[in-house]
């Protein structure tokens, strides 16, 4: 949509002006840095990534072709699974290697592609079970509610007010499970909101969402930063990145190829062959469509032989 | 035995001390699979770690009663760790396989004709209830008759049926009070979804721990039961014991406080009338020999209990207190 005016701040408001548009740049005020970091399936190198900064207090989104590798560095940022090397340090400490619920602790939240509501869970313990540091959680005072009554009320009462604002304050009785797909989404963010994270990391929000619901997750995302918050987000589509991310980090084949604002990195020449091909451009002649109508018949016509 | 035994004999199994020890297992399995979602398949082997180590600390080694039941905790405790420590960071069917196996291998070391001096091999332990028979109250056989219908138990078996029921109510207030509680609402999380608890900043390795270690002592208290109300040897904790458990739990409704009461005492009235009601027709010939003769009738509670778990699946998979709407929720 070029000539609207875009949604997300300019690279100069949030102090991101001087900040070279090339993959592992510097940033000002880094929440997140990531060092060398590799992780291989057998022989394929998924994730092989030198040296990458999150800023502190805005948007940034983590886009690739799908195989590209976003997940599974996703995964391993959080904790969820071990790279074979590499160190990556959050506010200036080392957590290389800390197990999940660790960097959770820690303020840095994630969310999952296919949503993991609790099912069997209603909304509203859904959303209790987000807050951090709860003592009736230790097993020694479980058992003698006046010693965590009061902290489960005040939590009670956030979860309250997040769910107004994810507007799922009328479902709160509803088991999770038997929520839609989108409130889902809805639900898992709120969730996370709960423990008070700095960095929330998203793994692609908009996934299997109705656009209607597209659009209001996209100002539930906007108004996290609005509020403070570090946002990470993995997603594919293209139009959504342009819409609401500060700074694009650009994965293509386990790869860091690109990182820049979005109106820029969108007209890189690495992404759009990353994405398209190195020879999207060029028109198919017609002998080649000949050739191709030719292939798909023959491969047709074997499979009506195979199956009589 | 008359037609009127059938029903009183029944009657009284429903709450005698076998419905007392299985409903306790049953409890403990309730924490294991149904709140946490743990497949312990070797309840068996915690009741008995504990049963033996009391019997064993006071037939064989001389030392008191209570030091006996304490150290059978702690036998307990190191058992869930030692069955934890390799499997809970793994798939749920892990701890299926492990702790199965387990039960077996401790049922065979504990049985076993090198350890004879210590365990009394396939015998298995006797003599060592005398502190808890002196403090039976009760002197002559207990019950009560309505007409010519009555039941009865020895003034024994009622001494541990009256601390069996106790235990069995404050065991389900344990439950009651750790499953409301913040600490239960984690554990249920990591029934539904280990990733999400885990991304929540949960230390799932330790609830899954925790879980299974207080399972574990209520497996425990079944086994302190068993080996009160009998002296306890080897068959008695074969890996039928603890599918008996299971189909308890799942008759009773998983996940619910009173799932294990309602369906052990279910349990037991219904196979104890089987037996004797098979055992009676064919010993009148109500059923023909050429059906079926007395040996075979046996059988017959046990090819019944099958069909019935099978109809129970089908039709109420839920238990009897279990929750339809909750089961049709799919958490996967």
């Amino acid at each position: 949509m070029p000539g609207d005016t875009p949604a997300t701040s300019s690279p100069s408001a949030v102090g991101l002006a001087d900040v070279q548009a090339e993959p592992g740049s510097a940033k000002p005020d880094p929440i997140l840095v990531v060092d060398n970091i590799t992780r291989s399936f057998g022989g394929l190198v998924a994730v092989d990534v030198d040296h990458v900064e999150v800023q502190r207090g805005i948007i940034t989104a983590l886009i690739g072709p799908n195989g590209a590798g976003k997940t599974t560095f996703f995964n391993l940022l959080t904790g969820f699974d071990r790279p074979d090397q590499g160190r990556w340090s959050f506010n200036g400490d080392d957590i290389s290697g800390r197990p999940a619920y660790h960097l959770a602790r820690r303020g840095m939240v994630r969310t999952f592609q296919l949503t993991k509501a609790l099912a069997r869970l209603t909304v509203l313990e859904n959303m209790r079970m987000g807050a951090g540091d709860q003592r009736g959680e230790r097993l020694w005072g479980a058992m003698l509610k006046f010693l965590w009554r009061g902290q489960e009320d005040d939590i009670t009462e956030r979860a309250h007010v997040l769910l107004k604002r994810f507007r799922l304050d009328e479902k709160y009785e509803d088991f999770a499970g038997s929520l839609s797909g989108g409130q889902r989404k809805l639900l898992e963010m709120a969730r996370a909101l709960m423990a008070d994270p700095e960095l929330v990391m998203l793994d692609e929000p908009m996934a299997g969402v109705n656009p209607a619901l597209k659009q209001s997750l996209l100002a539930h995302v906007k108004s996290l930063r609005d509020d403070g918050m570090t946002v990470l987000f993995v997603e594919h589509d293209m139009d959504m990145v342009r819409d609401i991310s500060d700074w694009v980090i650009v994965m293509a084949q386990g790869r860091i190829i690109a990182e820049g604002p979005p109106q820029s990195v969108m007209g890189d020449q690495r992404v759009i062959d990353a994405y398209l091909g190195a020879h999207h451009d060029a028109d198919l002649t017609v002998e080649e469509e000949e050739q191709i109508l030719a292939r798909a018949q023959e491969e047709l016509a074997a499979e009506q032989e195979e199956t009589p | 035995m008359s037609w009127l035994d059938v029903w009183t004999q029944s009657f009284e199994q429903m709450v005698g001390p076998s419905a007392v020890f299985y409903c306790l297992a049953a409890i403990g399995l309730n924490v294991h699979f149904g709140y946490t979602g743990l497949l312990n398949f070797g309840q068996s082997a915690f009741m008995m770690v504990a049963a033996y180590a009391l019997g064993s600390l006071v037939a064989t080694w001389d030392q008191s009663f209570w030091l006996g039941i304490l150290v059978g905790f702690g036998a307990v405790a190191l058992l869930a760790v030692l069955l934890g420590l390799p499997t809970l960071r793994l798939r749920a069917d892990y701890l299926a396989i492990v702790t199965i196996a387990a039960a077996e291998a401790i049922r065979q070391i504990l049985g076993s004709v090198s350890l004879v001096e210590y365990f009394n091999g396939q015998d298995g332990l006797f003599g060592f209830q005398e502190t808890f028979e002196n403090l039976n109250p009760y002197d002559e056989r207990v019950g009560f008759d309505i007409g010519s219908f009555g039941v009865h138990w020895s003034a024994y078996d009622f001494w541990v049926m009256t601390v069996g029921w106790i235990l069995i109510l404050l065991s389900c207030i344990i439950v009651y009070l750790l499953m409301r509680s913040p600490w239960g609402r984690v554990v249920k999380g990591v029934r539904e979804d280990e990733d999400a608890v885990r991304s929540l900043g949960k230390n799932v390795y330790a609830y899954k721990m925790q879980s299974l270690m207080i399972g574990g002592m209520f497996g425990g208290l079944a086994g302190y039961m068993t080996a009160l109300a009998h002296n306890p040897a080897p068959s008695d904790f074969a890996t039928d014991t603890t599918f008996f458990a299971w189909t308890i739990l799942l008759l009773g409704g998983a996940a619910r406080v009173f799932g294990p009461v309602a369906g052990a005492i279910v349990f037991w009235f219904f196979i104890s009338w089987l037996d004797l009601f098979f055992d009676k027709a064919t010993a009148e010939n109500l059923i023909p020999d050429s059906i079926m003769d007395s040996n075979q009738a046996s059988l017959m509670r046990l090819i019944v209990l099958g069909l019935v778990l099978m109809l129970l699946m089908i039709f109420r998979p839920q238990g009897i207190f279990g929750d339809r709407r909750e089961l049709a929720i799919d958490a996967r």
